[in-house]
């Protein structure tokens, strides 16, 4: 792997840029290796990479259905964060951000990380208290989270409306000035090529259509779309079609999987400096670096995997965008999408061991999982290498739904569900 | 948005005159309290979360307010029929 860098730049200038290299190869499925990612967006690209980086085990296959980085880390709306209630979830969700910080720099590829803060607005007194109480919380992790006046809100925000006329006026808000967006694309393309130029064998346009198990249980390998591939482990990281891969060894789960919407608007000069979100009129939103204003959408109701939603969400959506930004009444939407969310009865992910001997799952993020991207990938590297959890990960079992040791986000959530 | 056949009303409707309510035929076991933690997690948290035919409930709530079933293809978000609560699963779906 050649570096980036400015004398490559220089370098790839004066000879007319024939130089350049493909940031990763597309090689043969080998027979057998000693572990398989079922699933080519930024969980799996990563836990390969910090498999090879980490862990030494370089012998490893990344199986993607479609094409690299296009399932939900190519759909969602880039946020990062920390702000979580739960001590459990303060410690993975921090762990990715602390990872974020300097990822481009471990990459060698710009990930456009960019700490512009997320704020998130308060309504009404249950707002007021429930926020107040995530600030303090956080504060006891070590994560940092602020209370803004709605002046301070509107200083930090300028487009923000905080008239008293509003239908739902802001009446403060909580600030965490370490969150804020990253490329979603460059993240899968920077573990692919990490990975890639320590060996990891990306294979995509392969479709795992089984997996086999040995006369112990403990899986032998996966079919797929070009054959039999053997490995002596496999980690699913499948998101959406987690259920459908699980089922195929045997392993029911507690997952549903709902479509989740996001669009764009037209491209305009910056005028959204940081990340605005408010769960009591349902909506969020930033600002690419190419000035498209980025936002995201509520679940739709029923579960599917159709890859899209009903318009009436975004409607509402945009109503709610609207409310807080009187501004953006006339702004244009450029174009929609949707994804498919795997989500967990208590709105936590799944990283851990399986009933099944040398498979391991890593699922169930839900509406939230591109801001936990890098430390989601490190600890699951971890969990497969040394066949055990990383500390960080161990409160993330699949048996809590029998022991009842959930991590119930759901109904403390610092986000719109 | 969805148009989804009340099988009560005997009419079909927009989606947001209903509300989803998750995986159809799941039994709630007679004596809760005497089953294992294994049976209460297959119950209660547990879902087949089907790609393709999805057998689930549906209330509508801003009509006549009753539960009923929908056979639903969850690729295509295609309904293939719906029917009163109480009704056994369909073992036969038309046009499949």
């Amino acid at each position: 792997m050649k570096k980036y860098s400015v004398f490559a730049i220089a370098r790839e200038a004066m000879r007319g840029h024939r130089g350049w290299e493909q940031q990763w190869t597309s090689p043969e499925p080998k027979a057998e290796y000693d572990v398989v990612i079922v699933g080519a967006g930024g969980h799996g690209l990563g836990t390969a990479y910090y498999l090879a980086k980490e862990h030494g085990i370089t012998n490893v296959a990344v199986l993607e259905k479609g094409w690299l980085g296009g399932g939900n880390t190519g759909r969602n709306t880039t946020i990062i964060r920390s702000n979580y209630l739960y001590d459990e979830s303060a410690g993975i969700y921090d762990h990715a951000l602390k990872l974020w910080d300097g990822l481009s720099q471990d990459l060698n590829y710009n990930v456009m990380y960019s700490a512009r803060g997320v704020m998130m607005l308060a309504h009404n007194v249950h707002d007021v208290q429930s926020l107040k109480r995530h600030v303090h919380a956080n504060r006891l992790n070590g994560i940092d989270n602020e209370w803004l006046t709605p002046e301070q809100a509107k200083d930090y925000c300028p487009p923000l409306n905080i008239s008293r006329d509003a239908r739902y006026p802001v009446v403060g808000a909580s600030l965490q000035r370490r969150g804020g967006t990253a490329r979603h694309d460059a993240v899968a393309w920077g573990y692919a090529r990490g990975a890639s130029a320590r060996g990891v064998h990306i294979i995509q346009n392969c479709e795992v259509t089984g997996i086999r198990r040995g006369p112990n249980g403990a899986v032998t390998g996966v079919e797929t779309s070009r054959g039999f591939i053997g490995a002596k482990k496999i980690g699913v990281v499948a998101a959406g079609n987690t259920s459908v891969v699980m089922s195929m060894a045997g392993v029911r789960m507690p997952l549903e999987s709902y479509p989740l919407q996001a669009l764009v608007s037209e491209p305009v000069k910056p005028v959204v400096p940081c990340v605005v979100m408010s769960n009591t009129v349902h909506a969020y939103i930033s600002q690419s670096d190419k000035g498209e204003l980025v936002i995201g959408a509520g679940t739709d109701q029923y579960t599917s995997y159709s890859q899209a939603g009903g318009l009436h969400i975004l409607e509402h959506t945009l109503d709610a965008i609207c409310e807080m930004f009187p501004v953006f009444t006339r702004m244009k939407m450029l174009r929609s999408w949707g994804g498919i969310v795997d989500v967990t009865p208590d709105r936590s992910p799944i990283l851990a061991k399986t009933p099944v001997g040398g498979l391991y799952v890593n699922c169930g993020w839900g509406t939230g999982g591109f801001k936990a991207t890098p430390g989601s990938a490190h600890v699951f590297a971890h969990t497969i290498a040394r066949d055990e959890p990383h500390p960080i990960n161990a409160p993330f079992t699949l048996d809590r739904f029998r022991t009842g040791r959930l991590i119930d986000e759901a109904a403390a959530a610092a986000v719109a569900h | 948005m969805l148009l989804i056949r009340c099988p009560y009303c005997e009419e079909e409707r927009p989606e947001i005159e209903f509300r989803h309510a998750g995986e159809a035929h799941v039994a709630r076991p007679s004596d809760i309290a005497s089953i294992s933690d294994e049976e209460f997690e297959a119950f209660f948290f547990i879902r087949a979360n089907t790609r393709g035919t999805v057998y689930e409930r549906w209330r509508h709530v801003n009509g006549c307010a009753r539960f009923f079933n929908a056979v639903r293809d969850s690729v295509s978000d295609r309904f293939i029929m719906t029917y009163k609560a109480g009704d056994p699963k369909p073992k036969k779906l038309p046009g499949v």
